[in-house]
């Protein structure tokens, strides 16, 4: 199988493609996310917070 | 033989750590296992005789709505102990499963939508099947909004786990709808009870990548469950000093 008849899926490329890259793309997303909000956590526990 | 206390975790000052460990080694395993599977579900599996290579969104849409039910039930079962026991740590692990749950459900709608409309013509319908997992989407919001919408925190976790013990009769809908109702949704190909009725590699593409979900999904919510405790916990001596020390 060669690159392009790979990425065609048959002719079902979009439908394939699509699944695949929306499901990667929300994974990236919260992976993200969730590292973003551990951070800003931890910087506002060693900041000070809301009392300290 | 060591003894481990394992109620010594159930307090977030000693769980905070070990979540920690716990999240590289299976966000590790979790990156492994989908690189994997999907070598096996691109490229090693043959295509289906009657759907040709449109059938390939089965390696994500079926571990995906595996783990949309489960993880509500995971989170169900946490929602529970936290009004049994009052214990707050168990509301905390439901709180970080919810994004989690709902991320895994919208997939399987989408996933579900882009193989439907080769498969059976139509993006979309409103069969047994669909509806309750869409309904499931929202019992996600709904828990996650509640629990948002309240100040005060122990509040909140015992007004949305009430919400999320009623939204678990669904759970049995989602799952027996396709025997209950005729719907245009196909019934379970792997069954604990009958052999499954997929060849050997389809499945084994299928279960490696259910495997890497499963991981993926502790992972990212022992993660989400430190932040939670760092916001939670912001007041307790210990939050401060870990945040300062260890990383």
């Amino acid at each position: 199988m060669n690159v392009p008849e790979f990425f065609a899926m048959g002719g079902y490329g979009f439908y394939v493609w699509g699944a695949y890259g929306a499901t990667a793309l929300l994974l990236v997303v919260e992976v993200a996310a969730v590292r973003a909000r551990l951070r800003a956590a931890r910087r506002a526990t060693r900041g000070g917070g809301d009392e300290r | 033989m060591t003894s481990i206390n394992w109620f010594r975790y159930a307090s977030p000052v000693s769980f905070f750590p070990l979540a920690r460990r716990l999240a590289v080694g299976f966000g590790a395993a979790a990156a492994m296992l989908a690189a994997i599977g999907l070598w096996l579900g691109l490229f090693v599996a043959p295509a289906d005789a009657q759907q040709g290579e449109a059938y390939r969104i089965i390696f994500i849409h079926v571990p995906a709505a595996w783990m949309s039910m489960f993880v509500y039930a995971v989170m169900a079962a946490w929602c529970a102990i936290s009004l049994a026991f009052n214990a707050r740590l168990a509301a905390m692990m439901a709180q970080a499963l919810a994004p989690t749950g709902a991320l895994f459900t919208a997939i399987a709608l989408w996933t579900g939508a882009l193989w439907g409309r080769p498969a059976w013509g139509t993006y979309w319908a409103w069969d047994a099947r669909m509806t309750s997992e869409l309904v499931l989407l929202f019992l996600y919001f709904g828990y996650i909004a509640l629990h948002h919408a309240i100040d005060e925190p122990r509040r909140a976790d015992r007004a949305s786990a009430v919400l999320a013990l009623v939204g678990v009769v669904n759970l049995p809908i989602i799952y027996f709808s396709v025997m209950w109702w005729n719907t245009l949704h196909q019934g379970a190909s792997v069954s604990l009870t009958a052999a499954p009725r997929m060849a050997a590699i389809m499945l084994t593409a299928m279960l490696v990548m259910s495997l890497a979900a499963w991981f993926y999904a502790i992972a990212v919510t022992l993660t989400r469950v430190r932040a939670i405790i760092l916001e939670r916990e912001r007041r307790a001596a210990w939050v401060a000093d870990l945040a300062g020390a260890a990383r």
